[in-house]
């Protein structure tokens, strides 16, 4: 088994990694593969909460590092999706806890067993991030289509590069279909553009984001909506099939309608 | 009205959004700041001053972006050139 690697990260906090961590490693699972989740942020954990799986912790990352439990001990597994494992993070340590080279190796301690390894990396450019990127091959660099979102990136993308990644790729969330349609936001393809990488996905602003997270139930469990939509494409290009991306003025109900009366009977992914 | 805003604003925020941002990445990228910048210009007055005579006002200096690289284009305007035997007795 060939296990893929896979940092999401940022630069700027609170763009949707630990969302995007959360519903891809959901929806992969979803689809029969073994995923684990694992919770780089230590000190401020929250990839739990959000896979909705903080009542059943007993150990940490940190307690597998330090060789105070067997990693199989740590991972807490999903009971609504069978193969989807969650390696929580410590919150009552800070991320000095832990160096570069033990998360590789835990890293590495996971291929052949699992599909995919998913990191939820912390904010920043220093140690927290290097240290969950350290043992990925791939990256997901998650921006919002706003200024100092796509700056942030910029910094990461560039470290990421003199990292040596195999591959990164964009995931664009919260777009609003609207404010793209009148030309006020930044549009999907300036910020590829800018940054001078290529695109995973696109994920519009969407309450059911919100409503999803209080319930600790991924999007793609739950009733069709944009947000689903888009994660169910996101880890369908993962596993390298062919999804157009969908034009990001679309995402929305009105944007739905006038693209349906503009090209009926063309069908594609949207999200 | 899409019109008149746009008569108003000049451009719209994203078309803002765009330049500010590849302004602004040409510096993060190059790692360089204003301030080293101004250092850069002042060290190549120096330099080329023991040579000619350049106006310093008319100096502009830039960092360009072409795909993923930036260059530092330098455009100084020599309006003499000393001679060579001043420079050789500077040394
Ligand atoms: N597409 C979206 N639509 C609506 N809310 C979102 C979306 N993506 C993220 N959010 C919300 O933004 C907040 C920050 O997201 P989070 O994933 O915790 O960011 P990070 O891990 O990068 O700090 C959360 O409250 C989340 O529910
Ligand atoms: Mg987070």
């Amino acid at each position: 088994m060939d296990t893929r690697i896979i940092v999401v990260t940022s630069g700027k906090g609170g763009v949707g990694k630990t969302t995007v961590t959360a519903n891809l490693s959901a929806r992969l699972a979803t689809e029969g593969y073994s995923v684990v989740a694992i919770d780089a942020d230590i000190g401020l954990r929250n990839l739990d909460v959000v896979m909705g799986l903080e009542n059943r912790i007993v150990f940490n990352v940190v307690d597998v590092i330090e060789e105070a439990c067997k990693l199989q001990q740590a991972l807490v597994r999903d009971r609504r999706i069978e193969n989807l494992f969650l390696l929580p993070a410590a919150q009552t340590r800070t991320k000095e806890a832990v160096n570069s080279k033990q998360m590789k190796e835990l890293c590495d301690s996971l291929r052949g067993k699992y599909d995919f390894v998913i990191i939820d990396s912390p904010a920043g450019i220093e140690s927290g991030f290097r240290n969950a990127a350290a043992g990925a091959d791939e990256a997901l660099v998650v921006v919002t289509p706003d200024v100092s979102s796509v700056r942030d990136a910029d910094r990461i993308i560039g470290l990421l590069e003199s990292g040596e990644k195999k591959s990164i790729a964009l995931v664009v969330n919260r777009v609003r279909p609207a404010m793209i349609r009148s030309g006020k936001m930044l549009g999907v393809s300036d910020v590829s553009d800018i940054l001078a990488v290529s695109i995973l996905g696109i994920i519009p602003e969407d309450d059911n984001v919100v409503i999803s997270t209080n319930r600790g139930e991924p999007l793609t469990l739950g009733s069709p909506s944009p947000a689903a939509r888009a994660f169910e494409n996101i880890a369908g290009r993962i596993l390298g099939r062919d999804i157009p991306l969908p034009d990001p003025g679309s995402l929305d109900e009105k944007g739905l309608l006038a693209g349906l009366k503009k090209m009926f009977g063309r069908q594609g992914g949207r999200g | 009205m899409g019109f008149l805003n746009r008569f108003f604003q000049g451009e719209s925020s994203r078309q803002s959004a765009r330049k500010r941002l590849q302004l602004v990445l040409i510096h993060d990228r190059a790692d360089i700041s204003p301030e080293t910048l101004e250092r850069l210009r002042e060290d190549l007055i120096r330099v080329i001053s023991d040579y000619m005579v350049i106006s310093e006002d008319g100096i502009e200096l830039e960092l360009e972006r072409d795909g993923n690289s930036v260059a530092l284009v330098a455009s100084i305007p020599v309006l003499e050139v000393k001679r060579q035997r001043f420079r050789d007795g500077d040394r």
